[in-house]
């Protein structure tokens, strides 16, 4: 175990190394004068744009622009942005917005997602069953920013239920739309995923010894069945983490709310090349990390997998 | 018609169908079918048979004749759909299960009767320990504490000669062997001390060696605790060294049922005669293995009369026209030939 944990660890050097690398060149290799417009109407002046060639480390090699780059990231300094603002200090003040919103949305994805798995993987053909596969194939057929701007417009401002958009306090209360929005996909897929994996164990040999040792149904249900029907549902759900903290562009687009993924955009559209390298650096490792959760997991949940 | 004439039949000593007997188990005149989309299969046609405290009854048929069907009917783990129990009574202490409510069922479930299946990787949960399976029994049946339900599913691992028993509580089914996780297997389902114990094919997924080692250990824990059993199984060899008495089964009925020692020295079925011929003998070494011309029948079309007639050598018009019930042809044996008799009387 500390052995196969160190092994993945170390695997995911050359992964981290080489996806930075390539974010940090397209990057910067983007057509187009990073320094145009800074500047207002009027050109700007040849000692700004020396100065700010020299800062970025523009007129050297990629190589060694990304080298000095690392070395800076690892004493923990993302760097400025144009306007001399620390981008860890942007990412900081973005990224809890972020995490709250994905958390929110892991949470109705793994109820949701996950009750109406179970209740229709043990009654296929029913009613239920039937209202889930239409509800979750609509979901999946629907790009977020529809579901988005409808349940917006239908309960922020028909019915009035919630309001539109979140404050800047972020409030739980207020998340609970967008994080649906957000996870609206995933949820569809879960609940899917959920009910094939029931359903199919449900016919298992050791789900019937189960019942043959007298065992109440709610234990049979609750304990040998679910937990290995949860195995490639909480793969899913992992794996969705890692997305989900990846920010949402369209979902904090949609209800205002100040998270990575806005600021990203933000980011992209203004040519700040640093901000979105040093985002996506950060996106990265988080995802990375996600993974490596997911496959421990995945193996405390199933003793079959062997971390050799 | 044919119905009728089966619904009479009466195992030797079980009791008329409707009233109890004072039978440990009994099953009487059970029907089950199974409703696919291609059609009705009917997979047991009035089975009857019982057994009693302490003795070992074998059930013995080809795969399709219903023998794994009826225990699970027995058990109430039988699929349904497609399973439906269409008529028959399956008493225990007299009491007719199929008519007790859910939970009276299941409470009969691993204390009354309990179950060992033939493929224990399969029928072993492959996440949980197999000392987590055992101990589940004491703790939620029994609800003994975590520390003393693990001390009697030691004892128990111990009881079916799992060596190491105690290091062995904390392994997964996956890291056991064959032989070792049918152990396992035994010491779960007598974890409650059952009355009768329904072996389904114990032995079939093992290697030869480890058959025989099962198979004794399973008539030596039968014998100390006095357990009724039910051993089903496809074969011979397994059954003569352990079974009391035997019943033979064939397109879901009981077509003979014999003390061991008659069944095999003087069958009274031509079934149960075709099933003894291709045992392979060493003394016909070389020459072509016997077996019983043809196949069983398709369930979902039962050929009229008797149902092996259009395999069996010694058919006449009658085995086409009428079902013959099983009746009984010596003290404590039943056939269901229409030429039983001139079986049991040949020289």
């Amino acid at each position: 175990m500390g052995r196969y944990l160190l092994r993945r660890l170390l695997q995911l050097v050359p992964v981290f190394i080489g996806s930075t690398f390539l974010i940090y060149w397209l990057v910067w290799s983007v057509p187009g004068d990073p320094f145009a417009g800074k500047c207002g109407e009027r050109r700007c002046p040849d000692q700004y744009v020396a100065y700010m060639t020299e800062k970025y480390h523009l007129d050297q090699n990629v190589f060694v622009q990304y080298g000095n780059y690392m070395k800076n990231l690892l004493q923990g300094d993302f760097g400025q942005t144009f306007s001399q603002r620390d981008i860890g200090d942007i990412i900081a003040t973005a990224y809890p917005n972020t995490l709250k919103l994905a958390l929110v949305a892991l949470a109705i994805e793994a109820v949701i997602g996950l009750g109406a798995g179970i209740l229709t993987g043990l009654r296929r053909n029913g009613f239920l069953d039937n209202l889930v596969l239409v509800s979750t194939l609509f979901l999946l057929a629907l790009p977020v920013f529809v579901v988005g701007f409808v349940l917006q417009w239908l309960l922020g401002v028909q019915w009035g239920i919630v309001k539109p958009t979140v404050s800047s306090e972020m409030r739980f209360s207020e998340l609970i739309v967008p994080g649906f929005v957000l996870g609206s996909a995933s949820v569809a897929y879960i609940a899917r995923v959920a009910r094939t994996s029931i359903a199919e164990n449900r016919r298992a040999d050791y789900v019937r010894t189960a019942i043959a040792k007298g065992l109440p149904m709610r234990r049979v249900v609750g304990v040998h069945l679910l937990r290995n029907s949860l195995i490639p549902v909480v793969t899913l759900l992992g794996t969705d983490l890692g997305a989900l903290m990846g920010g949402a562009i369209v979902t904090e687009g949609i209800f205002g709310i100040n998270g990575i993924g806005r600021e990203v955009y933000r980011a992209i559209v203004t040519k700040e090349s640093a901000t979105v390298v040093g985002i996506v650096v950060v996106l990265v490792v988080v995802y990375l990390l996600m993974n490596l959760l997911v496959d421990l997991l995945y193996a405390a949940l199933d003793p079959r997998i062997r971390y050799e | 018609m044919s119905d009728i004439l089966v619904s009479e039949q009466s195992a030797p000593g079980s009791g008329g169908s409707g009233r109890p007997s004072g039978r440990l188990l009994e099953v009487d005149d059970l029907r089950v079918e199974f409703r696919t989309r291609d059609g009705v299969a009917k997979v047991i046609n009035g089975v009857t048979y019982h057994v009693d405290a302490g003795e070992t009854l074998a059930v013995l048929g080809e795969s399709g004749s219903g023998k794994s069907v009826t225990a699970q009917t027995i058990m109430g783990i039988l699929d349904t759909p497609p399973g439906f129990v269409t008529g028959g009574h399956v008493r225990f202490h007299g009491k007719d299960m199929l008519r007790m409510s859910a939970e009276e069922r299941r409470r009969i479930r691993g204390e009354g009767i309990a179950m060992i299946f033939q493929d224990a990787l399969s029928a072993l949960n492959p996440v949980f320990t197999v000392g987590f399976q055992i101990a589940e029994q004491f703790r939620v049946r029994r609800g003994l504490g975590r520390a003393e339900a693990k001390k009697r599913a030691i004892e128990m691992l111990d009881q079916v000669k799992i060596p190491n028993a105690k290091g062995r509580f904390n392994n997964y089914p996956h890291q056991f062997s064959g032989g070792m996780r049918q152990r396992a297997m035994i010491a779960m389902s007598l974890a409650l001390d059952p009355e009768v114990l329904i072996a389904d094919e114990p032995t079939t997924a093992l290697d030869v060696t480890v058959q025989a080692q099962i198979m004794d250990l399973l008539a030596e824990l039968q014998r100390e605790r006095q357990m009724g059993m039910i051993l089903i199984t496809h074969d011979l060899g397994v059954v003569a060294d352990v079974a009391d008495r035997i019943a033979v089964m064939y397109a879901g009925r009981i077509v003979e049922e014999a003390d061991v020692y008659d069944l095999y020295a003087k069958p009274a079925h031509p079934y149960t005669m075709g099933l003894i011929d291709s045992i392979p003998r060493l003394d016909e070494k070389g020459q072509q293995l016997r077996t019983i011309k043809g196949l069983p029948p398709n369930l979902m079309n039962i050929p009229p009369g008797c149902p092996f007639n259009p395999r069996c050598p010694m058919a006449q018009p009658v085995c086409r026209e009428k079902v013959p019930p099983l009746l009984q042809v010596g003290p404590a044996r039943a056939s269901a030939c229409h030429f039983a008799e001139e079986l049991v009387n040949r020289v």
